[in-house]
């Protein structure tokens, strides 16, 4: 069998465009696992990272061992753990009133995700404060900026400009990673491509290759995304626009 | 304000870095409009002293009076020193403006929104009159047509008469600075000078940290040398620089003429 023969055979069987339009079923879970993980684990990374850096060593040890524990742990260990878990915690969960959680399969996995991707954000935003030269903190301090408005004006702007690459970065790894719930057995895309294959001869893998290129191209729209933030936040990087219009006619703030 | 009054005087500061003793007992005073030029050799404590006065480091004893309100110091249950209130120390540093050796500005905002910045949020003026009073400022320091633009597109010089305009724009009582030009190409130096002159001229209260003899001899009211964390020398430029009476002192100042 040539070469061309082997790619286009596969197609006979499949049409490329049906397979695509059965594993786009998936993308909606996948979508629905990436974004609010990624956003409420950003926002308890920052809790978290803050948390670091406080004198405290009660607070500031609790934020250490969540990091460390959870960076550890792989996520698939994770997913079962929370997956298969609470059951045998389930009286002591059921009075929290949040056994609920762990009944749905989707939250199961939220959970475990959020936890994880928390712990990496936490110390991709540490490293965004720590790498802030510490005269610009020093020179709001003398200005009498309390802290909780340096924080918000000085620290929060600039520690977000400096962690935009490590959490594209970070997105990418996440969308990557909801191809692990399959097992759980969320209907995801991989789950889709996985129940598809069992239906189809066991040479024919046009399915996986489909799959490949849905991840491929969620993750470069990701990716060119984090590059327009990155580019409106980052003026002060650039080099300056060289042909101005006159003064006047430029936006002043 | 009474006549008495004075806008900064320190009193007795010690300060330790562990067991490095860098201030052994400082004291010094300044009226409104005066001008005093710190010297010293690296080391000893000259910047440690001015950063004292607006608690960006905070003595282990010792006094601060600002404008005739002292601020309160405590010890904690470690044996550490801190200010007892911070919102004193705020309002304090919101009327001491200070102006580094790095400039300091914030690279994230132009050049305008780093001098509305504090005056805004910090003071709670309304905009549109801290925007009118900033570009005046910039005009007076010469660089209006950088207003648009972030500090690091800016020259060394440019970025520090910047960091000026920002102290200025919080009308501080006090002006404390902090090498203003050790970090500044030799050529740019003279125009960062040139802005303090015109300060100094208005009659605005200066505390200039420095190692540029010519500005410490015809622009400063008042000398001080520091030596090991106390004052050797202290008077008008013209006594401490014609008669001076510490050795050291005779060793510095013969080492800094070229």
């Amino acid at each position: 069998m040539d070469l061309l023969t082997a790619l286009i055979d596969p197609l006979r069987d499949l049409p490329v465009i049906g397979v695509f339009i059965k594993l786009l079923r998936g993308l909606p879970m996948t979508l629905m696992l990436v974004v609010p993980s990624v956003f409420i684990g950003a926002v308890i990374a920052s809790l978290l990272a803050f948390m670091r850096f406080s004198r405290n060593p009660l607070i500031c040890g609790f934020a250490r061992c969540y990091i460390s524990i959870f960076r550890s742990v792989p996520l698939l260990v994770l997913l079962f753990i929370v997956y298969y878990g609470p059951g045998q915690f389930r009286e002591f969960l059921t009075n929290l009133g949040i056994y609920w959680i762990f009944r749905s399969d989707y939250l199961c996995a939220l959970v475990a995700f959020i936890i994880n991707t928390s712990a990496y954000g936490a110390e991709i935003i540490r490293g965004a404060v720590l790498s802030i030269n510490p005269g610009q903190i020093e020179a709001g301090r003398a200005c009498g900026m309390s802290r909780w408005l340096l924080l918000r004006r000085i620290i929060i702007p600039i520690a977000f400009r400096h962690a935009l690459p490590a959490y594209s970065n970070e997105f990418i790894l996440m969308v990557k990673a909801t191809a692990l719930v399959s097992i759980v057995t969320l209907m995801d895309m991989t789950f889709i491509a996985i129940e598809m294959r069992y239906r189809t001869p066991a040479q024919n893998s046009t399915v996986l290759y489909c799959l490949a290129a849905i991840y491929f191209t969620i993750n470069y729209v990701v990716a060119w995304l984090f590059k327009k933030v990155e580019y409106r936040v980052s003026a002060h990087l650039r080099e300056p626009v060289t042909n101005v219009l006159s003064p006047d006619t430029q936006p002043t703030l | 304000m009474s006549q008495e009054q004075t806008a900064v005087t320190i009193r007795n500061l010690h300060k330790s870095f562990g067991a490095l003793e860098v201030l052994k007992g400082v004291s010094l005073s300044a009226n409104d409009g005066d001008v005093i030029s710190i010297l010293g050799s690296s080391g000893s404590g000259k910047s440690t002293m001015l950063r004292c006065i607006n608690m960006l480091e905070t003595p282990n004893s010792g006094e601060i009076i600002i404008g005739g309100e002292t601020i309160a110091l405590t010890t904690d249950s470690r044996g550490v020193v801190r200010p007892a209130d911070m919102r004193q120390v705020e309002f304090i540093r919101s009327k001491v403006a200070m102006v580094f050796q790095n400039f300091n500005l914030w690279s994230h905002m132009t050049v305008l929104e780093n001098l509305i910045e504090a005056p805004i949020h910090v003071q709670k003026r309304p905009r549109e009159e801290c925007v009118a009073e900033a570009k005046e400022l910039l005009d007076k320091v010469g660089i209006l047509d950088k207003q648009d633009q972030y500090p690091a597109h800016l020259s060394g010089g440019q970025q520090q008469r910047a960091a000026i305009a920002r102290a200025l724009a919080m009308h501080p009582r006090v002006m404390l600075f902090d090498e203003p030009t050790s970090a500044l190409d030799p050529e740019l130096v003279g125009e960062v000078l040139r802005v303090m002159r015109a300060l100094a001229e208005e009659g605005r209260t200066m505390l200039v940290v420095t190692h540029e003899m010519g500005f410490a001899r015809d622009v400063s009211d008042k000398v001080v040398f520091l030596h090991q964390g106390v004052i050797e020398e202290e008077g008008t430029p013209d006594h401490v620089f014609n008669n001076p009476t510490s050795e050291r002192f005779k060793q510095f100042i013969s080492s800094h003429r070229q």
